[in-house]
C-alpha cells in the first residue's frame, strides 16, 4: 500500500514547482516585450522551457545514492568534453565555447556548473566532516581543472560560477573560517597575477565597469543605457511593451543578459520587488530543502545548487545596474537563451530528487 | 555510499548563509531604488532625451486661384530624402539599393556622403515621386530620412507665369505675386515632438507642440479664361511679325481690376531648366517704354481742360512738318488745316506739338500726373516702375513738344493703362489691383465727365472709317482706342528701324467696362504701325473677352427684332409676376 502523496510518488516538491512556474511564466511575459513581439522567437523559448521542465522531471526520479556513485564519471566526462571543444568547439561571438553535436550545439562548460559541484559534494560525504586539509587540496583540484580550462576559451563569467558553485561545497562543508580568511586574502593577492593573464577585452571590461561614462559611445555604452532603461522605469514602470529604451532598440542584448533592465523600464520597482520575491522564495524553499537533507551529499550539493542560483541573480542584477563588470551571465529563467535553463532546471530536479527521496524516520 | 548516520548541522554557518542572501538582496534593491527613484528623474530625461525629439511640419502653402476660384498655383505633398551621412555609410550594403530607388549614380552618391561624413544633415535628393518615396521607406536605411515637403505646380503654365511667379525649392515665393504676398500664402509651420528609435526613424508621434497653421488662399481679379485668350493672341502676333517681344494689360475700368496680363517671351514656371532668367520679368510692370501717340488723348484732354480750345478748334498742320528749336516734328503726311478731333484720328504729331507748346508745359505736365504718369499704380507688384517723366520746370521746348505725343516720357503698360481707364470710368482714377475686388470702388475724380466725354468721342473716331485705327473694331460694340507707333529709344537718340507698336482702347465705349493695352516689341515683318500691329491683336481679345464676361454689346443697329423680342419676354415676364 503507497500512502505518499501525488507530490511524492512524482517525486515532485510542490511550493518550489510552483515558484519555478510563476517565474517562468513572468519570464515569458517579459521576454514577449523585449523580444520585440517576435513570435518564433517566445517560440523556441517555450520549446527550451518544456524540455528543461521535463528534464527536471526526469532528473527528481533518481534517488540521490545513484546521482552520488555517477558523479565522478559525470565529471569526467565534462572535462574530456571540455578538453574536446578546445581542440574541435565552435566559434561564437568570438569565443570557442560550443561543440557542435550535429544535432544543436551544446556549451560543455555549462555542464560543470553541475558537475563540479556534484563531485565535490561526493568527495566530502565519503569521509566525516570537515575534510582534512589534504582533503581540500584535492577538492581544490577538482575545481581549477574545469575552472582553468573553461576559462581559456575565454568564457571568464562562467568560470566564475563554476568556481563559485565549487567553493561553496567547501563552506558549507564546515572548513574552519582560518582555511577561508586565508584562502580570500591569496585570492585577493593573485588578483594582480590574474589581471595579467587576463585577455584584452576581459580587462576592457573590468576598466568599464569601474567607469562606464569614460567610454560613453563604445564599451560603457551597454552599462549606460541599461542604467537609462532601469531608472526611467520609476516607481510603477512605463508598463508592458511601452519601454522606450528596449523598443527603440538603444538597449543592448536586451533579451538575453540585459532582460533585467527592460523589465525594470516596463514594471518599474515595484515589479522588481515582486520578481525578488519570487526568487527569494524558490531559493529559501531550495536552501529549506538542502538543509534538512538527510544526508551529506544532498546537503552539500542542494545548497551548492541553490548558491548557484542565487549567484546567477546577483550577477546579473549587479551587472545590469553597474556594480559588477559585464560578464555574460542570464538572468535565471527569464533571459532568452537554452544551455543555462536548462542546466538550472536539473539543478532544481536534483533538489526535488533530494526532498521527495527522503525516507521518513521513524519515531 | 552516502552516510546519513554523519549529518552534522552547521546551523551557524546555515544562518551565515542566509544573512548573507537577505544582505546581498537589500543591496541590490537599495541599486534598483537609486536608479529607478532617487536618480529616476535625472535618468528618465536621458531617456527621453535618446528618444523623443521636436520635428518640424511644413504647412500648406495658400492656392492662388483667379477671380472664379480656378487654380492658378497649387501646392501638393511631395517627400524629399535627406541623411546623415556617417550613419548610412556604417552599412554600405545599401547604399547600391538607394541609388537605384531615386535613380542617383551610386558612386557619385557615396562620394557625396563620404565627402559630407561630418554633416548631420544633406538633402540626397528634393521632391522625388510617390513611387520612389515608397520605395526609400521600404529600403529602412539607418541614416536615410524622408521629409515631407510641398512642390508648387501652376497649372496655366507660361499663360500665368509673369503674374504668379514661382517658389524655390524650400518653398519660398522668388518672383511675381508668390513674392509678394508670400506672407499671406505662406503658412505657419507647426512643431511635433516625436518618439524617434535608434535608427532615427519616428515610431510615434507624442505630442503637437502647434499645428502647423496653413497659408491662405489669394483669389487674384484675373480671368482665366481672358488671360489664356490674350496669351494665345499675344503669342501668335509676336510670333507672326517675328517681334522681340510683347505684353497685353486688361483692366476692368469699374473696379481697377486685371482682368488679364501676358507677357513674351514668357517661361514655363514648372520647369525653369533652359529659361533665362531675363524672361521672368513680367514686362507690362518692370519695364519702362515710350508710348508715342497714345498720350495725344492726354496732350487734347490738357487742351479742352485750360478752356483755350474746343473739340472744332483749328488747328494748321500744313506742310506737315515744323521746326522746334533745331529739331523738326513731322507727320506722316501733310493733313493740312485740321480740328482737334481730327489730332486724335488722324494721330497728327504737329496738330498735338503746336498744342502743346501753346499750353505750356506747366498744363501739360498738371493733366499727365493727373491721370497718374509719373507715379507708381500701388499695384503691390514687386520690381513695379514709376516711369520716367521729368519735372515740367526742366523741359526743354522741344521736350514739350515731343511728350506732348509720347516721346521723352516713359511709362509702364500698367500705367498707360490706367489712364486710359481714367478715360473710361468718366474721369475716375481708380486703384489698381491684382486681387479680386469685392465692394463697389469709388476712385479719385481728376478729370470732368463732360471733358472726358469728348475726348472718349474723339477716340471713337480712331477705329472708325479714316482713323488710324480701324482693325481694332469689334462687331456689336463700339469701341475707342488710340494707336502708337513710338521709335525706340536707344543710347544718344532714336532707333530709325526699330519700333514700338501699340494699341490702348476701351469697349463697350458707351459705358466702357474694359481698357486694354497692347504693345508688339520691334515687329520685323514690315509693318510697324500700332493700328496694323498691335490693333488686330486689340479687336480679337476684345472680341472674345466681352463674349466671355458677357458685356451686352452696344452697337447692334440691325438686331432691332431682338430688342423687341427682349421687351416681349420681359412683358410676359412681368405678366406671370403679376
Amino acid at each position: 500500500m503507497d500512502d505518499r502523496s501525488l507530490s511524492q510518488r512524482l517525486h515532485m516538491d510542490i511550493p518550489l514547482l510552483a515558484g519555478l512556474l510563476i517565474l517562468s511564466g513572468l519570464g515569458l511575459v517579459v521576454l514577449y516585450s523585449a523580444a520585440g513581439q517576435e513570435n518564433s522567437l517566445m517560440y523556441r523559448q517555450v520549446i527550451r522551457l518544456a524540455l528543461a521542465f521535463l528534464l527536471m522531471f526526469i532528473v527528481a526520479q533518481l534517488p540521490p545514492a545513484q546521482l552520488a556513485r555517477w558523479s565522478l564519471f559525470l565529471y569526467l566526462i565534462g572535462v574530456l568534453l571540455l578538453v574536446l571543444v578546445l581542440f574541435l568547439g565552435d566559434y561564437g561571438k568570438g569565443a570557442q565555447r560550443w561543440l557542435d553535436l550535429g544535432v544543436f550545439r551544446f556549451q560543455p562548460s555549462e555542464l560543470m556548473k553541475l558537475t563540479v559541484p556534484m563531485v565535490l559534494a561526493w568527495y566530502f560525504s565519503e569521509w566525516s566532516l570537515p575534510p582534512a586539509f589534504s582533503r581540500l587540496i584535492v577538492a581544490c583540484a577538482l575545481i581549477f581543472v574545469p575552472v582553468i580550462l573553461i576559462g581559456k576559451q575565454p568564457d571568464l563569467g562562467t568560470a566564475f560560477l563554476v568556481a563559485a558553485a565549487g567553493f561553496s561545497i567547501f563552506f558549507i562543508a564546515g572548513i574552519s573560517w582560518k582555511i577561508i580568511i586565508r584562502f580570500v586574502a591569496l585570492a585577493t593577492l593573485s588578483t594582480p597575477v590574474l589581471w595579467y593573464f587576463m585577455h584584452e577585452y576581459q580587462k576592457q571590461r573590468v576598466l568599464t565597469f569601474l567607469n562606464p561614462e569614460q567610454d560613453p559611445l563604445g564599451a560603457g555604452y551597454h552599462i549606460i543605457q541599461s542604467k537609462i532603461a532601469i531608472g526611467s522605469g520609476g516607481m510603477y514602470g512605463k508598463g508592458w511593451l511601452n519601454g522606450t529604451q528596449s523598443h527603440l532598440e538603444f538597449l543592448p542584448e536586451r533579451s538575453t543578459d540585459f532582460i533585467f533592465s527592460v523589465f525594470c523600464e516596463e514594471f518599474g520597482y515595484m515589479g522588481v520587488l515582486i520578481l525578488v520575491c519570487i526568487y527569494m522564495f524558490i531559493i529559501v524553499r531550495g536552501l529549506y530543502i538542502a538543509m534538512n537533507s538527510q544526508h551529506t551529499y544532498g546537503r552539500l550539493l542542494g545548497s551548492a545548487i541553490i548558491l548557484t542560483f542565487f549567484v546567477y541573480i546577483f550577477v546579473n542584477i549587479g551587472m545590469v545596474t553597474g556594480q559588477l563588470p559585464v560578464v555574460g551571465v542570464p538572468l535565471p529563467l527569464i533571459s532568452h537563451g537554452g544551455t543555462s535553463m536548462v542546466t538550472l532546471m536539473i539543478g532544481f530536479g536534483i533538489l526535488m530528487a533530494i526532498q521527495s527521496h527522503r525516507r521518513l524516520l521513524s519515531g | 555510499m552516502i552516510k546519513s548516520q554523519e549529518i552534522i548541522i552547521y546551523s551557524g554557518r546555515r544562518w551565515l548563509l542566509i544573512i548573507t542572501f537577505m544582505a546581498v538582496t537589500v543591496l541590490l534593491l537599495w541599486r534598483v531604488i537609486d536608479l529607478q527613484v532617487l536618480r529616476n528623474d535625472f535618468l528618465r530625461n536621458h531617456g527621453d532625451a535618446r528618444s523623443l525629439r521636436v520635428v518640424q511640419v511644413p504647412a500648406h502653402r495658400g492656392a492662388i486661384v483667379d477671380r472664379n476660384n480656378e487654380p492658378l498655383a497649387i501646392s501638393t505633398p511631395v517627400e524629399s530624402v535627406w541623411a546623415e551621412p556617417h550613419k548610412v555609410l556604417t552599412e554600405k550594403n545599401n547604399i547600391a539599393k538607394l541609388a537605384a530607388a531615386i535613380g542617383m549614380d551610386e558612386r557619385f552618391l557615396l562620394q557625396l556622403l563620404q565627402d559630407r561624413i561630418g554633416r548631420e544633415f544633406v538633402y540626397l535628393k528634393r521632391h522625388i515621386t510617390p513611387d520612389q518615396a515608397r520605395i526609400v521607406e521600404s529600403l529602412s536605411i539607418a541614416g536615410i530620412h524622408l521629409q515631407r515637403e510641398y512642390k508648387r505646380y501652376y497649372p496655366a503654365g507660361e499663360v500665368t507665369s509673369h503674374i504668379i511667379g514661382f517658389t524655390n525649392i524650400d518653398d519660398v515665393g522668388q518672383e511675381g505675386l508668390e513674392l509678394a504676398y508670400d506672407h499671406w500664402l505662406r503658412g505657419e509651420p507647426g512643431k511635433k515632438r516625436v518618439l524617434k528609435d535608434r535608427l532615427g526613424h519616428i515610431v510615434k508621434d507624442v505630442e503637437n507642440i502647434h499645428s502647423a497653421s496653413p497659408g491662405q488662399q489669394l483669389i487674384l481679379s484675373i480671368d482665366r479664361r481672358v488671360q489664356y485668350l490674350a496669351y494665345r493672341e499675344l503669342k501668335s502676333a509676336v510670333a507672326y511679325h517675328q517681334a522681340r517681344g510683347g505684353s497685353l494689360v486688361m483692366l476692368d475700368s469699374v473696379t481697377g481690376e486685371i482682368m488679364a496680363m501676358v507677357g513674351q517671351p514668357s517661361y514655363n514656371p514648372n520647369n525653369r531648366s533652359g529659361f533665362k532668367s531675363d524672361y521672368y520679368r513680367n514686362r507690362a510692370v518692370t519695364d519702362v517704354f515710350e508710348p508715342g501717340s497714345t498720350l495725344k488723348p492726354f496732350t487734347i484732354a490738357a487742351a479742352l481742360l485750360s478752356g483755350l480750345y474746343t473739340p472744332a478748334s483749328k488747328i494748321e498742320t500744313s506742310p506737315g512738318y515744323f521746326k522746334v528749336s533745331n529739331h523738326t516734328i513731322r507727320d506722316v503726311r501733310n493733313y493740312g488745316n485740321i480740328n482737334v478731333s481730327d489730332t486724335i484720328k488722324k494721330s497728327s504729331n504737329v496738330a498735338a506739338s503746336k498744342i502743346a507748346l501753346s499750353l505750356g508745359p506747366r498744363k501739360l505736365w498738371d493733366l499727365y500726373s493727373r491721370v497718374g504718369f509719373g507715379e507708381s499704380t500701388s499695384s503691390g507688384f514687386p520690381g513695379e516702375s514709376a516711369g520716367i517723366f521729368n519735372n515740367y520746370n526742366n523741359w526743354s521746348e522741344v521736350e514739350l513738344a515731343t511728350i506732348s505725343f509720347g516721346h521723352g516720357i516713359s511709362v509702364t503698360m500698367l500705367q498707360l493703362a490706367r489712364a486710359y481707364s481714367v478715360i473710361a470710368a468718366g474721369g475716375l482714377l481708380k486703384p489698381i489691383s491684382f486681387q479680386r475686388v469685392n465692394e463697389p470702388v469709388t476712385g479719385k475724380r481728376v478729370l470732368a465727365a463732360e471733358l472726358v466725354q469728348q475726348v472718349k468721342d474723339m477716340l471713337e473716331t480712331v477705329v472708325q472709317p479714316g482713323g488710324t485705327g480701324q482693325r481694332a473694331a469689334v462687331k456689336g460694340y463700339r469701341v475707342a482706342g488710340k494707336t502708337g507707333t513710338a521709335h525706340k529709344a536707344i543710347r544718344g537718340g532714336y532707333a530709325e528701324d526699330r519700333y514700338m507698336s501699340l494699341f490702348a482702347g476701351m469697349a463697350p465705349a458707351s459705358d466702357p467696362r474694359l481698357v486694354m493695352v497692347v504693345v508688339i516689341d520691334e515687329p520685323q515683318r514690315g509693318q510697324h504701325y500700332g493700328g496694323q500691329v498691335a490693333a488686330p491683336v486689340f479687336a480679337k481679345v476684345m472680341e472674345g473677352a466681352l463674349r466671355i464676361l458677357d458685356i451686352p454689346p452696344d452697337d447692334l443697329p440691325s438686331l432691332d427684332g431682338q430688342v423687341l423680342m427682349v421687351e416681349n419676354t420681359r412683358q410676359g415676364l412681368q405678366g406671370i409676376g403679376q
